[in-house]
């Protein structure tokens, strides 16, 4: 009986290691931005390509940078959650609009509602690469010195606005 | 005219034949974040096409491999990096499985070493009996010995 006990072990370790391994996301890679400047932009406005837009515009404030796109299905998911957050008022949210057309980028705004303060217009997705944006839609809470405090990948919902953005966002006004 | 036009078009052909093998060389280091388990060099998701074409842009501005992998990570993490960098927290990534295969060699010797024992030796009755087979043996020799 004792010398299955060994090898149960092992196994019972093995079975550990796998459920842990079944639970992680791997998705969630942690990103290197948290603590650091937010990259440094100029693009023009989305609504007006005459405007243009860049993360210093902000200082002084604690913001949020939302990368969507109108191609973007998991962005439809997150935009009824935004639209909410927008009405709370406590938050700017500037929208990155990812790789898109500017005619889509607007109508989409048009037909569902625009969150955003106002949405920077990345064609050609550069600006999402100085991001490090790989999965659309990605949010970053930025503070007042320009500093990214949190990178949230995937849609935001809103238990993690109140459990997590929300506190962070609170927390970082104090500062 | 002809052969002087002829001959840039070759020369750039050759130095972009050059360009793209070491985009790629380049890029075969990179994981595409999209499809993790490809490197930017075998995907074809748009990320991986726009990363690619940053490498190319990177290498014709004369950066170094490492400065664009240093670029990469800046901006997309350790991860980005198909073969993991060694950091204290990769330690057991990297040395795990070595560990696994002298702690199983370990194991093992230990586990031989246990069953030399069980040979005991022969008893002194068994010694008799095994002389008497011997010599019987000694003193009838066998038939293959008889036929030479």
């Amino acid at each position: 009986m004792k010398r299955f006990l060994i090898p149960f072990g092992v196994f019972v370790a093995l079975v550990l290691f796998l459920g842990i391994g079944l639970k992680l996301n791997p998705r969630e890679i942690p990103s290197p931005f948290i603590g650091k400047p937010a990259p440094a932009f100029n693009l023009t406005q989305l609504n007006d390509e005459a405007k243009s837009i860049a993360p210093t515009d902000m200082l002084g404030q604690v913001w949020l940078l939302n990368v969507w796109a109108s191609w973007c299905v998991s962005c439809r998911q997150e935009h009824p959650v935004l639209m909410d957050l927008a009405r709370l008022n406590v938050v700017p949210i500037v929208g990155l609009n990812y790789k898109d057309g500017r005619a889509e980028g607007v109508t989409q705004l048009q037909q569902f509602g625009n969150p955003y303060l106002m949405s920077a217009f990345d064609f050609n997705g550069r600006v999402g690469i100085e991001y490090g944006v790989y999965g659309v839609p990605e949010t970053f809470v930025i503070d007042k010195r320009g500093v990214i405090r949190m990178k949230y990948i995937g849609p935001l919902t809103p238990e993690i606005i109140s459990g997590k953005l929300l506190p962070l966002i609170k927390e970082l006004n104090r500062a | 005219m002809l052969a002087t036009q002829a001959q840039t078009v070759t020369s750039t052909a050759a130095t972009d034949n050059a360009l793209e093998k070491h985009v790629l060389a380049v890029s075969e280091q990179l994981r595409c974040l999209v499809c993790q388990n490809q490197t930017i060099a075998d995907s074809h998701a748009d990320l991986a096409v726009d990363l690619r074409n940053q490498v190319r842009e990177k290498i014709q501005q004369g950066m170094s491999d490492q400065d664009i992998f240093d670029f990469m990570v800046a901006r997309y993490g350790d991860f980005v990096m198909y073969r993991p960098p060694l950091h204290t927290t990769t330690w057991l990534l990297w040395f795990g499985p070595f560990l696994l295969l002298f702690g199983g060699l370990f194991f093992l010797v230990r586990k031989l070493r246990q069953r030399q024992p069980e040979q005991q030796e022969l008893s002194e009755s068994e010694q008799q009996r095994s002389a008497q087979l011997l010599n019987s043996d000694a003193e009838h020799p066998s038939q293959e010995k008889e036929t030479t």
